[in-house]
């Protein structure tokens, strides 16, 4: 099956874009994001505080396979139903500085929309290390299979 | 021995891995890197010195120390290290359409 979300990181650049198209309508991809509920389930992380509004809050709560826990949180600047969400992220306790995310939601039909979601990096290399976390952990984690590739 | 295949014996040793996930989120002084291993620092500094030779770490000079951060673009020829950021934000968006295509109002 093809994947349905598209990355796009020019080189050089310090931003990002993350596109997806839902078999699902406007409304409810919105609620998605609107309801601290919602969010938890699809997220897969603790919604300690999610003010939708303008200058609203939100912090989240992941914990590790560790038991480790840790936060995101950010302030809401923009808020417009079925439209966009402009926002500031930040993962505490970590070196990353803050980032800017611009989301944008669009109707495509009835029952298909389309997340639009831009992120703003301090620098081009905090950017890239960003995206290269999954790639190190996923190294990490599946280092036993990886072992078994290259071995032979 | 070609360089392709020293780069991906070098992601192949534990602990090179180990270090190349510490210096993901910052970069670090061999000192510090060391202290989160149990091997002697001789043999943490080997590992620094292959990873640097494959160009899987960068050298930052800062003051009397040299700290090493992962070289991202180096990373991007030895797999597409896109992949698996973009397949965590997949299955969250899928996650994301099962379960608003269930969603019942509650009102």
């Amino acid at each position: 099956m093809e994947s349905k979300t598209k990355i796009s990181a020019e080189e050089g650049k310090q931003e990002l874009w993350i596109k997806r198209e839902f078999d699902i309508s406007l409304e409810l991809l919105f609620l998605a994001y609107q309801e601290p509920n919602l969010v938890e389930q699809w997220m897969g992380t603790k919604v300690i505080k999610l003010e939708s509004k303008k200058y609203g809050i939100f912090q989240y709560e992941t914990t590790d396979p560790k038991g480790n826990k840790h936060g995101f949180s950010g302030v809401i600047h923009e808020f417009v139903p079925n439209k966009k969400i402009t926002r500031t992220f930040e993962m505490e306790n970590s070196v990353f500085p803050v980032q800017l995310e611009y989301l944008e939601f669009e109707k495509l039909s009835d029952t298909k929309s389309r997340l639009n979601m831009q992120i703003i990096f301090k620098s081009v290399e905090f950017r890239n290390q960003l995206m290269a976390l999954p790639f190190a952990f996923g190294l990490n984690m599946a280092h036993n299979r990886i072992e078994e590739i290259y071995k032979k | 021995m070609n360089l392709r295949r020293d780069v991906f014996q070098a992601i192949a040793d534990p602990t090179r891995r180990a270090i190349l996930l510490l210096v993901t989120t910052q970069a670090m002084s061999a000192g510090a890197i060391a202290a989160n291993f149990d091997s002697a620092r001789p043999t943490v500094s080997k590992h620094l010195q292959i990873l640097t030779e494959c160009d899987l770490l960068l050298q930052k000079p800062s003051g009397r120390e040299v700290f090493y951060q992962i070289n991202a673009q180096k990373m991007k020829e030895v797999a597409d290290f896109i992949e698996p950021f973009r397949s965590m934000w997949d299955n969250r968006f899928n996650k994301l359409e099962t379960l608003m295509k269930q969603y019942k109002p509650t009102k």
